[in-house]
C-alpha cells in the first residue's frame, strides 16, 4: 500500500444538446424576459484600440453539413496581445464572445479586434465548440494568414504540415476572413487539448 | 517563495468518448484525428471574469425568474446546490453557472423543440448564479420532466438540468448535465453512456438532499462539481510569454 493522493477528477463533460442557446444566449433564443442582454455579445466595446476585422464561417460535420445548431465561444488577447486583467490591457477588450450558428444557413459571424501577439505567441483567437452530438467541447484556434507563425507553440507543432492550413483564416477582403471548421473527415480541423 | 500555479493537464479518461454510435448525432459530429496535446499557454490560462454585478434579483430562481416573480412556474419545486472546487480540492469562487433544462413536461422553450408537452407560461428554462467565496452556490427551480428524443427508435432523455462552469482560466471551461438520483431512465440513456466509466457517470447523479430541503416548501438536490486543477510548484522553468 501506498499513501493515497488527494487529487479529485474533473467533472465529465456532456453534451450542450440542441438547446445550448437557452442556458447560454436566452435572447438570441427568443427569451427576453430574464436578463437584460446576452452574455458575450460582443469582446469589445466603443474606444478599443486595434484593426476592427470581421471573421465568417460555418462548423461541417462529417458528411459536409453545416451545423445549425452549434455554439461557439472566442478568447483573444487585445491589439497589443495583452489579455484582459494583465498589465497594460485595453480596458475597451473583455476579450469574450459568443456567437451561434445561424439556424437556416448554419453560417456564423464574429465581428472583432484583431489581437496582438501573446508572448512569443502568433496572434490568434481560441474557440470553443459545442453542439448537440459533440460530447466534450472542441477547442481550436483561429490564425491570421498575414502573420509570421514561425515561433508559435501550436503551429509549430503540428507534424502534418497540411494540417496547419485548418487553423489559419483565409482572407476575403478588407478586414474580411473565413474560418471554416471541420469536425471530421478531408480538412478536418485541429483541435486541441491545452 | 513565489509558486507557480499552471493549468494541471486535462484528464481525458474523466470525459465521454467523442464517438459514440448509440448517440447517433456524434457518429458525423466526432474528430477522427488525435486531438493535440501541449501545455496551456496564456490563452488558456487566463479567461473572462464575470462579477457579481450582472445577476439580477431572479437570476438564480428559475421558479420566478421568467414573469420576474408575477407568477410560478408549474412543478415540483426544487432546490439544487452544491460546491464548485478544482481536481486540487480548491474552492472555486466566482465561478459563473448557468443552467437550462425542460419544463415539468419536459418541453423547452425553443423554436427547434416540438414535442406536444405544452409550454409553461410561467418558465423561460434558465438561470445562472456566481458561486461564493467558498465554491458554494445554489438555485431554485421545478424538476424538469424527462422526454422523447429522435435517435434510435424511442430514446427518452432521462429527467437532466444543464450546467455550464467557467473557472478562472478557459482552459477550465466544461458544458455537463445534471441528473437525479434514482431515475431508471439513466441507464437506458445513451448520452449518459458516452461516459463509459460508470463511477464518473455517478458523479452526475444529484442526490436527494432531504437536509437542505424545506418542509411544506421545496426538494434539494446536492450537485458538485470539480474543474480542472492547478498544480502548484516552485520549479518552473517556462518561458515567460508562453
Amino acid at each position: 500500500m501506498v499513501q493515497p493522493l488527494d487529487i479529485n477528477r474533473e467533472t465529465p463533460s456532456q453534451t450542450a444538446g440542441p438547446y445550448v442557446h437557452i442556458g447560454c444566449i436566452p435572447t438570441f433564443a427568443g427569451i427576453t424576459t430574464i436578463y437584460p442582454e446576452d452574455l458575450g455579445l460582443s469582446p469589445f466595446s466603443d474606444g478599443a484600440k486595434g484593426d476592427l476585422i470581421t471573421i465568417t464561417g460555418s462548423i461541417f460535420d462529417g458528411t459536409g453539413w453545416a451545423l445549425r445548431d452549434a455554439m461557439v465561444e472566442s478568447w483573444q488577447a487585445d491589439a497589443a496581445g495583452n489579455y484582459p486583467g494583465q498589465p497594460g490591457a485595453d480596458p475597451s477588450v473583455t476579450g469574450f464572445c459568443r456567437f451561434a450558428a445561424d439556424k437556416d444557413s448554419g453560417e456564423f459571424t464574429l465581428k472583432t479586434i484583431k489581437p496582438g501577439p501573446p508572448g512569443s505567441q502568433a496572434p490568434h483567437i481560441a474557440l470553443w465548440v459545442v453542439a448537440r452530438g459533440i460530447n466534450t467541447g472542441l477547442s481550436t484556434r483561429i490564425y491570421f494568414p498575414e502573420d509570421d507563425h514561425g515561433s508559435d507553440p501550436v503551429l509549430t507543432r503540428i507534424e502534418q504540415r497540411h494540417r496547419v492550413d485548418t487553423l489559419i483564416a483565409k482572407k476575403t477582403g478588407d478586414a474580411r476572413y473565413r474560418f471554416d471548421i471541420r469536425l471530421q473527415g478531408e480538412g478536418e480541423t485541429v483541435f486541441l487539448d491545452m | 517563495m513565489a509558486k507557480s500555479s499552471r493549468l494541471m493537464p486535462r484528464d481525458q479518461t474523466a470525459h465521454p468518448r467523442a464517438y459514440w454510435p448509440d448517440y447517433k448525432t456524434s457518429v458525423a459530429r466526432s474528430p477522427r484525428n488525435a486531438l493535440l496535446s501541449l501545455e496551456p499557454t496564456v490563452t488558456e490560462e487566463t479567461g473572462p471574469v464575470f462579477g457579481h454585478d450582472i445577476l439580477g434579483k431572479y437570476d438564480n430562481d428559475l421558479i420566478q425568474n421568467f414573469t420576474q416573480g408575477a407568477s410560478l412556474a408549474i412543478g415540483e419545486r426544487i432546490r439544487v446546490h452544491g460546491r464548485v472546487q478544482d481536481e486540487n480540492g480548491r474552492a472555486v469562487a466566482n465561478a459563473l453557472i448557468e443552467v437550462w433544462q425542460a419544463n415539468a413536461g419536459g418541453r423547452y422553450r425553443h423554436v427547434k423543440d416540438g414535442y406536444f408537452a405544452p409550454l409553461d407560461p410561467g418558465f423561460g428554462g434558465c438561470g445562472r448564479t456566481i458561486t461564493d467565496d467558498d465554491g458554494c452556490y445554489e438555485f431554485m427551480t421545478v424538476k424538469p420532466g424527462a422526454y422523447p428524443w429522435p435517435n434510435r427508435a424511442n430514446d427518452w432523455r432521462p429527467a437532466h438540468i444543464h450546467f455550464s462552469l467557467f473557472g478562472a482560466s478557459f482552459g477550465q471551461r466544461l458544458i455537463s448535465q445534471m441528473y437525479f438520483e434514482g431515475d431508471p431512465l439513466i441507464r437506458l440513456c445513451p448520452i449518459a453512456a458516452t461516459i463509459e466509466d460508470q463511477g464518473q457517470l455517478d458523479r452526475l447523479v444529484a442526490p436527494l438532499d432531504m437536509a437542505a430541503s424545506r418542509p411544506m416548501d421545496y426538494l434539494a438536490y446536492k450537485f458538485d462539481i470539480v474543474l480542472r486543477g492547478r498544480r502548484q510548484t516552485m520549479f518552473e522553468n517556462k518561458p515567460e510569454g508562453l
